[in-house]
Protein backbone atom coordinates (compact mmCIF):
# COMPACT_ATOMS: atom_id res chain seq x y z
CA UNK A 1 0.00 0.00 0.00
CA UNK A 2 2.85 2.31 0.90
CA UNK A 3 4.62 1.51 -2.32
CA UNK A 4 1.58 2.33 -4.42
CA UNK A 5 1.02 5.58 -2.57
CA UNK A 6 4.52 6.74 -3.37
CA UNK A 7 3.67 6.93 -7.03
CA UNK A 8 0.75 9.34 -6.70
CA UNK A 9 1.33 13.06 -6.34
CA UNK A 10 2.67 14.30 -3.00
CA UNK A 11 -0.43 16.40 -2.47
CA UNK A 12 -2.69 13.42 -2.98
CA UNK A 13 -0.47 11.57 -0.57
CA UNK A 14 -0.97 14.20 2.08
CA UNK A 15 -4.70 14.10 1.50
CA UNK A 16 -4.59 10.34 1.97
CA UNK A 17 -2.58 10.75 5.11
CA UNK A 18 -5.12 13.02 6.65
CA UNK A 19 -8.07 11.02 5.54
CA UNK A 20 -6.41 8.14 7.44
CA UNK A 21 -6.75 5.72 4.59
CA UNK A 22 -3.03 5.24 4.00
CA UNK A 23 -0.39 5.10 6.62
CA UNK A 24 2.65 7.19 5.71
CA UNK A 25 5.82 7.07 7.70
CA UNK A 26 6.65 10.29 9.39
CA UNK A 27 10.07 10.44 7.74
CA UNK A 28 8.64 10.17 4.23
CA UNK A 29 6.05 12.82 5.04
CA UNK A 30 8.88 15.08 6.16
CA UNK A 31 10.72 14.34 2.94
CA UNK A 32 7.67 15.27 0.89
CA UNK A 33 7.14 18.51 2.78
CA UNK A 34 10.80 19.41 2.38
CA UNK A 35 10.72 18.72 -1.35
CA UNK A 36 7.57 20.84 -1.67
CA UNK A 37 9.36 23.70 0.07
CA UNK A 38 12.38 23.36 -2.19
CA UNK A 39 10.16 23.23 -5.27
CA UNK A 40 8.90 26.77 -4.60
CA UNK A 41 11.61 28.92 -6.20
CA UNK A 42 11.91 26.60 -9.20
CA UNK A 43 8.39 27.56 -10.31
CA UNK A 44 9.49 31.15 -11.07
CA UNK A 45 9.85 32.22 -14.69
CA UNK A 46 13.00 30.95 -16.35
CA UNK A 47 14.67 32.70 -19.25
CA UNK A 48 17.59 31.08 -20.98
CA UNK A 49 20.01 33.96 -20.81
CA UNK A 50 23.67 33.32 -21.42
CA UNK A 51 26.33 34.86 -19.22
CA UNK A 52 30.08 34.96 -19.78
CA UNK A 53 30.79 34.11 -16.15
CA UNK A 54 29.12 33.05 -12.92
CA UNK A 55 29.64 36.46 -11.32
CA UNK A 56 27.43 38.26 -13.85
CA UNK A 57 24.85 35.47 -13.70
CA UNK A 58 24.80 35.95 -9.94
CA UNK A 59 24.39 39.72 -10.33
CA UNK A 60 21.52 39.27 -12.77
CA UNK A 61 19.82 36.85 -10.40
CA UNK A 62 20.12 39.22 -7.44
CA UNK A 63 18.78 42.15 -9.46
CA UNK A 64 15.73 40.36 -10.88
CA UNK A 65 14.91 39.13 -7.39
CA UNK A 66 15.35 42.53 -5.80
CA UNK A 67 13.35 44.59 -8.30
CA UNK A 68 9.58 44.59 -8.32
CA UNK A 69 7.48 43.89 -11.38
CA UNK A 70 5.75 47.22 -12.25
CA UNK A 71 2.54 45.52 -13.24
CA UNK A 72 2.21 43.29 -10.21
CA UNK A 73 1.80 44.28 -6.59
CA UNK A 74 3.65 41.51 -4.88
CA UNK A 75 5.96 39.83 -7.35
CA UNK A 76 9.53 40.53 -8.24
CA UNK A 77 10.84 40.53 -11.80
CA UNK A 78 12.13 37.00 -11.37
CA UNK A 79 8.76 35.61 -10.42
CA UNK A 80 6.50 37.34 -12.92
CA UNK A 81 5.25 36.23 -16.31
CA UNK A 82 3.98 39.71 -17.20
CA UNK A 83 5.23 41.10 -20.49
CA UNK A 84 6.87 44.06 -18.79
CA UNK A 85 8.74 41.75 -16.39
CA UNK A 86 10.10 39.78 -19.36
CA UNK A 87 11.17 43.01 -21.06
CA UNK A 88 12.87 44.27 -17.94
CA UNK A 89 14.66 40.95 -17.38
CA UNK A 90 15.94 41.17 -20.95
CA UNK A 91 17.00 44.76 -20.30
CA UNK A 92 18.82 43.85 -17.08
CA UNK A 93 20.58 41.01 -18.89
CA UNK A 94 21.71 43.47 -21.56
CA UNK A 95 22.88 46.03 -19.01
CA UNK A 96 24.79 43.41 -17.00
CA UNK A 97 26.56 42.29 -20.18
CA UNK A 98 27.33 45.91 -21.03
CA UNK A 99 29.23 46.06 -17.76
CA UNK A 100 26.92 48.45 -15.92
CA UNK A 101 27.30 48.30 -12.14
CA UNK A 102 24.47 47.09 -9.90
CA UNK A 103 23.97 50.62 -8.56
CA UNK A 104 23.73 51.99 -12.11
CA UNK A 105 21.18 49.36 -13.13
CA UNK A 106 19.07 50.16 -10.06
CA UNK A 107 19.33 53.84 -10.96
CA UNK A 108 18.34 53.06 -14.58
CA UNK A 109 15.19 51.34 -13.35
CA UNK A 110 14.50 54.04 -10.77
CA UNK A 111 14.73 56.75 -13.46
CA UNK A 112 11.96 54.99 -15.37
CA UNK A 113 9.70 53.36 -12.82
CA UNK A 114 10.39 55.30 -9.63
CA UNK A 115 10.02 54.06 -6.07
CA UNK A 116 7.56 51.39 -7.11
CA UNK A 117 10.21 49.17 -8.67
CA UNK A 118 12.46 49.10 -5.60
CA UNK A 119 11.61 46.49 -3.00
CA UNK A 120 14.29 48.11 -0.87
CA UNK A 121 13.12 51.73 -0.67
CA UNK A 122 15.63 54.54 -0.81
CA UNK A 123 16.41 56.51 2.32
CA UNK A 124 14.78 59.91 1.84
CA UNK A 125 12.39 62.24 3.66
CA UNK A 126 9.33 60.17 2.74
CA UNK A 127 10.85 56.88 3.87
CA UNK A 128 12.60 58.01 7.07
CA UNK A 129 9.78 56.73 9.26
CA UNK A 130 9.80 53.40 7.45
CA UNK A 131 13.55 52.98 7.80
CA UNK A 132 14.13 54.36 11.27
CA UNK A 133 10.68 54.11 12.94
CA UNK A 134 11.40 50.63 14.33
CA UNK A 135 14.84 51.74 15.58
CA UNK A 136 13.17 54.72 17.24
CA UNK A 137 10.65 52.46 18.94
CA UNK A 138 13.45 50.18 20.13
CA UNK A 139 15.29 53.22 21.54
CA UNK A 140 12.12 54.36 23.32
CA UNK A 141 11.58 50.86 24.68
CA UNK A 142 15.16 50.62 25.98
CA UNK A 143 14.88 54.06 27.56
CA UNK A 144 11.59 53.21 29.27
CA UNK A 145 12.97 49.84 30.38
CA UNK A 146 16.15 51.36 31.84
CA UNK A 147 14.22 54.10 33.57
CA UNK A 148 11.75 51.58 34.97
CA UNK A 149 14.41 49.18 36.25
CA UNK A 150 16.43 52.04 37.66
CA UNK A 151 13.52 53.59 39.56
CA UNK A 152 12.41 50.18 40.86
CA UNK A 153 15.95 49.36 41.91
CA UNK A 154 16.19 52.59 43.85
CA UNK A 155 12.87 51.98 45.60
CA UNK A 156 13.86 48.41 46.48
CA UNK A 157 17.28 49.36 47.80
CA UNK A 158 15.66 52.03 49.93
CA UNK A 159 13.26 49.43 51.32
CA UNK A 160 16.16 47.09 52.01
CA UNK A 161 18.00 49.76 53.88
CA UNK A 162 15.00 50.19 56.14
CA UNK A 163 14.78 46.45 56.54
CA UNK A 164 18.49 46.21 57.30
CA UNK A 165 18.21 48.95 59.83
CA UNK A 166 15.49 47.18 61.79
CA UNK A 167 17.41 43.93 61.63
CA UNK A 168 20.55 45.67 62.78
CA UNK A 169 18.65 47.12 65.65
CA UNK A 170 17.28 43.70 66.47
CA UNK A 171 20.74 42.17 66.33
CA UNK A 172 22.15 44.85 68.53
CA UNK A 173 19.42 44.14 71.06
CA UNK A 174 20.29 40.43 71.08
CA UNK A 175 23.09 39.01 73.17
CA UNK A 176 26.50 38.97 71.42
CA UNK A 177 26.93 35.22 72.20
CA UNK A 178 24.19 34.26 69.72
CA UNK A 179 25.06 35.55 66.23
CA UNK A 180 22.33 35.30 63.65
CA UNK A 181 23.10 33.20 60.54
CA UNK A 182 22.76 36.21 58.28
CA UNK A 183 25.61 37.87 60.09
CA UNK A 184 28.11 35.29 58.82
CA UNK A 185 27.93 36.93 55.47
CA UNK B 1 8.38 56.17 37.13
CA UNK B 2 4.75 55.10 36.88
CA UNK B 3 3.68 51.77 35.44
CA UNK B 4 1.71 53.61 32.75
CA UNK B 5 5.04 54.65 31.25
CA UNK B 6 5.65 50.99 30.39
CA UNK B 7 2.99 51.30 27.71
CA UNK B 8 4.82 54.08 25.88
CA UNK B 9 6.74 51.67 23.56
CA UNK B 10 3.54 49.77 22.75
CA UNK B 11 1.70 53.03 22.05
CA UNK B 12 4.57 54.19 19.83
CA UNK B 13 4.47 50.89 17.94
CA UNK B 14 0.71 51.08 17.38
CA UNK B 15 1.05 54.67 16.21
CA UNK B 16 3.80 53.76 13.74
CA UNK B 17 1.84 50.77 12.48
CA UNK B 18 -1.17 53.00 11.85
CA UNK B 19 0.82 55.75 10.13
CA UNK B 20 2.65 53.31 7.85
CA UNK B 21 -0.46 51.19 7.36
CA UNK B 22 -2.48 54.23 6.28
CA UNK B 23 -0.18 54.42 3.24
CA UNK B 24 -1.90 51.32 1.87
CA UNK B 25 -5.30 52.98 1.92
CA UNK B 26 -4.52 56.59 1.06
CA UNK B 27 -3.99 55.80 -2.58
CA UNK B 28 -4.40 52.94 -4.99
CA UNK B 29 -1.38 50.69 -4.39
CA UNK B 30 -1.44 49.75 -8.07
CA UNK B 31 -0.87 53.37 -9.04
CA UNK B 32 2.60 53.92 -10.36
CA UNK B 33 3.28 57.64 -10.62
CA UNK B 34 5.28 58.55 -13.70
CA UNK B 35 8.83 59.58 -12.99
CA UNK B 36 8.88 61.16 -16.43
CA UNK B 37 6.54 64.06 -15.68
CA UNK B 38 8.54 67.27 -16.01
CA UNK B 39 11.30 65.54 -17.95
CA UNK B 40 12.05 65.61 -21.67
CA UNK B 41 10.96 62.90 -24.06
CA UNK B 42 13.54 60.06 -24.04
CA UNK B 43 15.86 59.82 -27.05
CA UNK B 44 14.91 57.22 -29.63
CA UNK B 45 15.26 56.22 -33.26
CA UNK B 46 12.50 53.92 -34.43
CA UNK B 47 10.97 52.84 -37.74
CA UNK B 48 7.67 54.22 -38.99
CA UNK B 49 5.06 51.42 -38.86
CA UNK B 50 3.61 52.53 -42.19
CA UNK B 51 6.99 52.85 -43.88
CA UNK B 52 9.58 50.61 -42.24
CA UNK B 53 12.36 52.15 -44.32
CA UNK B 54 11.80 55.50 -42.68
CA UNK B 55 13.41 56.27 -39.32
CA UNK B 56 11.82 58.63 -36.86
CA UNK B 57 13.83 60.18 -34.03
CA UNK B 58 12.73 61.96 -30.86
CA UNK B 59 13.83 65.28 -32.41
CA UNK B 60 11.27 64.80 -35.20
CA UNK B 61 8.45 65.06 -32.65
CA UNK B 62 9.50 68.41 -31.22
CA UNK B 63 7.87 71.69 -32.13
CA UNK B 64 4.26 70.82 -31.48
CA UNK B 65 2.09 69.85 -28.53
CA UNK B 66 1.69 66.08 -28.89
CA UNK B 67 -0.32 63.23 -27.40
CA UNK B 68 1.92 60.18 -27.38
CA UNK B 69 -0.30 57.11 -27.32
CA UNK B 70 1.18 53.71 -26.47
CA UNK B 71 -0.92 50.94 -28.00
CA UNK B 72 -0.78 47.35 -29.23
CA UNK B 73 -2.99 44.99 -31.19
CA UNK B 74 -2.93 42.50 -28.28
CA UNK B 75 -4.45 45.07 -25.94
CA UNK B 76 -8.25 44.76 -25.63
CA UNK B 77 -8.93 48.23 -24.26
CA UNK B 78 -6.95 49.74 -27.14
CA UNK B 79 -9.80 48.78 -29.50
CA UNK B 80 -12.28 50.87 -27.56
CA UNK B 81 -9.77 53.66 -27.12
CA UNK B 82 -9.10 53.76 -30.85
CA UNK B 83 -12.53 55.20 -31.60
CA UNK B 84 -11.90 58.00 -29.13
CA UNK B 85 -8.49 58.69 -30.66
CA UNK B 86 -10.05 58.91 -34.13
CA UNK B 87 -12.50 61.43 -32.70
CA UNK B 88 -9.67 63.48 -31.19
CA UNK B 89 -7.80 63.35 -34.50
CA UNK B 90 -10.89 64.61 -36.33
CA UNK B 91 -11.22 67.46 -33.87
CA UNK B 92 -7.65 68.46 -34.79
CA UNK B 93 -6.80 70.15 -31.48
CA UNK B 94 -3.67 68.12 -30.92
CA UNK B 95 -1.22 66.01 -32.89
CA UNK B 96 -1.33 62.29 -32.08
CA UNK B 97 1.73 60.09 -32.25
CA UNK B 98 1.37 56.34 -31.82
CA UNK B 99 3.85 54.02 -30.17
CA UNK B 100 3.14 50.48 -31.31
CA UNK B 101 4.40 48.70 -28.22
CA UNK B 102 5.75 45.13 -28.10
CA UNK B 103 3.80 44.20 -31.17
CA UNK B 104 3.94 42.56 -34.55
CA UNK B 105 4.36 45.29 -37.19
CA UNK B 106 2.28 43.45 -39.79
CA UNK B 107 -0.61 43.21 -37.33
CA UNK B 108 -0.21 46.88 -36.48
CA UNK B 109 -0.37 47.84 -40.15
CA UNK B 110 -3.54 45.72 -40.55
CA UNK B 111 -5.08 47.40 -37.51
CA UNK B 112 -4.46 50.91 -38.87
CA UNK B 113 -5.85 49.95 -42.28
CA UNK B 114 -8.97 48.35 -40.84
CA UNK B 115 -9.81 50.71 -37.96
CA UNK B 116 -8.44 53.95 -39.35
CA UNK B 117 -5.28 55.88 -38.53
CA UNK B 118 -5.52 58.80 -36.10
CA UNK B 119 -1.74 59.15 -35.83
CA UNK B 120 0.60 61.66 -37.42
CA UNK B 121 3.16 58.89 -37.26
CA UNK B 122 3.28 55.49 -35.53
CA UNK B 123 6.57 54.26 -34.13
CA UNK B 124 7.44 50.57 -34.31
CA UNK B 125 8.63 49.81 -30.77
CA UNK B 126 8.73 46.07 -31.39
CA UNK B 127 11.12 45.37 -28.49
CA UNK B 128 9.36 47.69 -26.06
CA UNK B 129 12.56 49.69 -25.55
CA UNK B 130 10.96 53.11 -25.89
CA UNK B 131 8.25 51.72 -23.63
CA UNK B 132 10.83 51.01 -20.93
CA UNK B 133 12.37 54.47 -21.37
CA UNK B 134 8.91 55.97 -20.96
CA UNK B 135 8.28 53.86 -17.86
CA UNK B 136 5.39 52.11 -19.57
CA UNK B 137 4.20 48.89 -17.94
CA UNK B 138 1.19 48.05 -20.05
CA UNK B 139 -0.98 49.35 -22.83
CA UNK B 140 -2.68 51.68 -23.40
CA UNK B 141 -0.83 54.58 -21.86
CA UNK B 142 -0.90 58.17 -23.06
CA UNK B 143 1.62 60.96 -22.53
CA UNK B 144 1.10 64.64 -23.13
CA UNK B 145 4.17 66.61 -24.13
CA UNK B 146 4.58 70.26 -24.95
CA UNK B 147 6.24 71.73 -28.06
CA UNK B 148 9.67 71.61 -26.42
CA UNK B 149 9.30 67.89 -25.77
CA UNK B 150 8.76 68.04 -22.00
CA UNK B 151 6.27 65.48 -20.75
CA UNK B 152 3.58 66.96 -18.53
CA UNK B 153 1.06 64.23 -17.97
CA UNK B 154 0.72 60.48 -18.14
CA UNK B 155 -2.56 58.62 -18.30
CA UNK B 156 -2.63 54.87 -17.67
CA UNK B 157 -5.50 53.03 -19.33
CA UNK B 158 -7.79 53.95 -22.18
CA UNK B 159 -8.42 57.61 -22.98
CA UNK B 160 -12.16 58.10 -22.65
CA UNK B 161 -14.20 61.05 -23.84
CA UNK B 162 -14.43 62.19 -20.23
CA UNK B 163 -10.65 62.17 -19.75
CA UNK B 164 -10.17 63.96 -23.05
CA UNK B 165 -12.73 66.68 -22.33
CA UNK B 166 -11.93 67.23 -18.65
CA UNK B 167 -8.20 66.60 -18.39
CA UNK B 168 -6.26 66.34 -21.63
CA UNK B 169 -8.01 68.94 -23.78
CA UNK B 170 -7.67 71.80 -21.26
CA UNK B 171 -3.97 70.97 -20.84
CA UNK B 172 -3.43 70.85 -24.59
CA UNK B 173 -5.06 74.26 -25.01
CA UNK B 174 -2.97 75.67 -22.17
CA UNK B 175 0.31 74.43 -23.65
CA UNK B 176 -0.64 75.72 -27.09
CA UNK B 177 -1.36 79.11 -25.55
CA UNK B 178 1.96 79.15 -23.68
CA UNK B 179 3.83 78.05 -26.78
CA UNK B 180 2.43 80.79 -29.01
CA UNK B 181 3.16 83.40 -26.32
CA UNK B 182 6.78 82.31 -26.18
CA UNK B 183 7.28 82.75 -29.92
Amino acid sequence: MDHKANRVSPVALLVHKYSRRVHVKRSSLLLILTSLLLAGPAVAAIDSYEFPDDASRQRYQVLVEELRCPQCLNTNLAGSDAMIAKDLRREIHRLVLEGMSDADIREFMYQRYGDFILYRPRVKAGTLLLWFGPVLILAIAIWVFVRYVFSRGRAESAALTLDDESRLKQLLDQSPSQPSPSQKK
Amino acid sequence: MSKAALFIPLAAFILLAFVLGAGFFLEDPHRLPSVLVGKPLPQFKLADVKDLERWVTSEDLLGEVTLLNVWATWCPSCVAEHQQLLKIAREGTVRLVGVNYNDDVAKAQQWLLKLGDPYWVTLADTQGKLGIDLGVYGAPETFLMDASGVIHFRHVGAVTDEIWQNTLRPMVLEFKQNGSQGE
